[in-house]
């Protein structure tokens, strides 16, 4: 098992260093170089800069070298812990995304959470019910959860709950805590708001999970060893959650490996659309103001995201399935 | 082998050709027949293909089901209600209710309601504005249309948006762009994915190698971020035209990796099939040995996985559109359209702007339920 672990472990900087180059050369994408249109903003705004100053800028992001000169001075300010300054908000980046990074891990694993907890009882229930009532709800409710984006459930929920209920329902915290800093009381109305982003963002992801769970769990339930168990007198709902449900549930964790970092990425959508104080909406500010430093970094750390994901998720199908960590140790 | 030989058997079979019996059929009738003979049971997906059939109709021609020109505003009609068809007044009819505004004196905003009061007649396959089928043929024929074009108020059977354009029209149109946006990123991605694919699986070893390489490394990257930050890098002076294949090239570029691991997979097995290996010693191209003996058996998976691909496809690009990162205004698509009702006060003020999405939610989920039917009816051992 840790031999395992350490092996994923040695293969993060590599991943990390290719993803980092990946990012640079999006980032590198647009025509001209940022501190012109940097320029062009400030003189289009009315201030202006001295050449020295501009010099000095293009000196420090070496701007009229090679593009590799350029890729070196930048990965080694990352490694520094250097992340640069946002041209368009005026602060350092470091700043920026700091908070806004916590408050998405926060959301991403809690609807990970959230998406299992829901995903395995509906999927139990539905299988072991087969063609009732309930079956039948939650298959067209898996329909049709696959089938509407994320953001369309947010605009909808949105609308009703103003609507009908006359309630804005955006952003993580009431506004007196917005710009506090973390209390007991700031962490209880988090939790008053972060349930709905949660909601959204985990229907898709529970309706999958439930499908596959609820495929795998009838073709368990008919397997002899269940006519032996219930021979042998065992109580039913015993036997089920013990044998079969163990068994089907194998197949879901395999899934670990893209869901984590799909939650991450995937919340940049509701997050616009509930104005979250995420590094979703501040990366699409930031394309959309051509601020590539502030983009670059955010892109970089959604592949971070999605690197840990990936390594959380290794680890604990490892753990939890032994044919794995027995193979590749 | 002769016929002489079994004179009675090809003479019943000549008189009475249904006494072929069930599994008669089964054993002489072709992969395809048996594919579809499967499909069929599903009704579901029978419905689903239905609607879809239906959908693409009105993708192809969008002028004949719109009722007027997408790109026409009007300044003082914005935010009308959606003027549903009435079918039965005292007897069947074909009309709508026409609308009224008055100015609200305390936001001295417009407001629109329906009067019941005043009717405007419809009829089918009336007289509308000009439009020109497959770009070619200028008619003026639509499927709905006032009864008097000259003297009735423009009917709007999905309301307006913020513009006053006609949300029913623009809809329709962008039915079009959001299909064929789909269906031609799907079908890049298909070529990519069985070009590399089938290289990886056929030739193995180096090459076997760094595409291997290349598909995991892509499929460890989230492609939300990716798409976002290559449509923004696309510059905003390119026409609509050419946003439109970026776009389809840019959703293209990393979705084509899970079919290039299923052909992989497929082929690395069907190498040491016996039929390739005959192939093979009988000289043929290696060309001719991919494309002619070992695609034509994954048909069925590859149609399969396609199906399921375009709903995926059709979502992102309403979500990059949605996002004001794909197209972008004059061009018309379901992403476009719900740009509209990004913001709450649009959407309370004008629930009907949320309509485009239920577009997206059918088209997505037919195609789910099509694309499952399909697999169940390509996979023998079901």
């Amino acid at each position: 098992m840790l031999v395992y672990i350490v092996k994923r472990l040695l293969l993060l900087p590599l991943l990390l260093l290719v993803f980092s180059v990946i990012a640079f050369i999006l980032i590198q994408a647009p025509p001209g170089d940022f501190v012109t249109s940097y320029v062009a903003e400030l003189a289009a705004s009315g201030s202006s800069m001295d050449r020295l100053q501009i010099d000095a800028l293009r000196e420090l992001y070496g701007l009229d070298r090679p593009g590799y000169v350029q890729y070196f001075k930048w990965l080694t300010r990352m490694l520094q812990g250097d992340l640069g300054v946002s041209l368009d908000f005026q602060k350092p980046i470091s700043e920026l995304i700091g908070q806004r990074l916590l408050l998405t891990v926060i959301l991403g694993l809690s609807t990970f959470l959230f998406t299992f907890a829901v995903a395995i009882p509906i999927g139990t229930i539905s299988a072991t019910r087969q063609y009732s009532f309930f079956d039948y709800f939650f298959t067209v409710f898996n329909y049709v959860g696959v089938a509407t984006p994320t953001f369309m459930t947010a605009l909808i929920l949105m609308w009703l709950a103003f609507s009908k209920l006359g309630i804005t329902i955006t952003g993580l915290f009431s506004p007196e805590f917005a710009d506090e800093p973390w209390s007991f009381a700031r962490t209880v109305d988090l939790g008053k708001h972060i349930w709905l982003p949660i909601v959204i963002l985990g229907m898709d992801g529970t309706a999958r999970l439930a499908r596959i769970l609820r495929a795998n769990l009838l073709d368990e339930l008919n397997k002899p060893y269940m006519e032996m168990a219930r021979a042998k007198g065992m109580p039913e709902w015993r036997l089920i959650m013990k044998y079969p449900v163990r068994l089907a549930i194998n197949p879901l964790v395999s899934s670990l490996g893209w869901y984590l970092p799909l939650i991450f990425s995937g919340s940049l959508i509701v997050a616009t659309v509930l104005n979250l104080p995420t590094i979703g909406p501040l990366l699409l500010r930031s394309l959309i103001g051509q601020d590539m430093f502030l983009a670059g970094a955010i892109v970089l750390s959604y592949f971070g995201l999605a690197v840990i994901g990936t390594l959380l998720s290794d680890i604990l199908l490892a753990w939890l399935d032994p044919r794995i960590r027995m193979e590749e140790a | 082998m002769s016929v002489e030989l079994q004179p009675e058997a090809e003479i019943s079979a000549v008189a009475k050709p249904d006494s072929l019996d069930k599994a008669d059929a089964v054993s002489v009738a072709s992969n395809w027949k048996l594919v579809w003979w499967r499909f069929r049971k599903h009704r579901l997906a029978m419905v689903s293909g239905v609607v879809l059939i239906l959908i693409a109709t009105i993708a192809a021609f969008p002028g004949f089901f719109s009722t007027q020109a997408p790109h026409e505003s009007d300044s003082k009609g914005s935010f009308m209600p959606p003027q549903g068809i009435h079918f039965w007044d005292d007897g069947p009819a074909f009309f709508v209710n026409a609308t009224k505004g008055a100015r609200n004196p305390r936001t001295l905003r417009m407001e629109w309601v329906l009067d019941e009061g005043e009717t405007i007649p419809l009829r089918l396959f009336g007289r509308g504005y000009e439009w020109k089928a497959l770009g070619l043929f200028p008619t003026r024929l639509h499927l709905v249309a006032v009864a008097n074009p000259d003297t009735d108020k423009p009917i709007h059977l999905l309301g307006t948006d913020r513009l006053g354009r006609d949300q029913w029209s623009r809809l329709v149109h962008g039915t079009q762009v959001s299909l064929s946006i789909g269906l031609l990123a799907v079908f890049l991605s298909t070529v990519i994915g069985i070009a590399l694919g089938g290289i990886s699986g056929y030739f193995g070893g180096l090459a076997d190698m760094v595409i291997q390489r290349v598909v995991e490394l892509l499929q460890s990257i989230p492609p939300i971020p990716i798409w976002l930050a290559l449509s923004a890098a696309l510059p905003r002076s390119w026409s609509v035209t050419t946003t439109y294949l970026a776009i389809t090239g840019i959703l293209a570029l990393i979705t084509w990796t899970s079919l290039a691991r299923e052909v992989r997979g497929r082929f690395l097995a069907l190498r040491e099939e016996d039929f390739v290996v005959a192939a093979k010693l009988s000289g043929c191209s290696q060309m001719r040995i991919v494309f002619r003996h070992m695609v034509p058996t994954m048909n069925s998976h590859i149609i399969a996985a396609v199906t399921l691909a375009i709903p995926v496809m059709i979502i992102n690009e309403t979500f990059l559109s949605f996002l004001g990162l794909g197209l972008r205004p004059p061009a018309i698509s379901w992403g476009v359209l719900l740009q509209e009702a990004q913001n709450l006060q649009s959407v309370a003020l004008a629930p009907w702007l949320l309509l485009p999405g239920l577009a997206v939610i059918i088209t997505v989920l037919a195609l789910n339920i099509l694309g499952d039917g399909l697999r169940d009816a390509a996979d023998p051992y079901h």
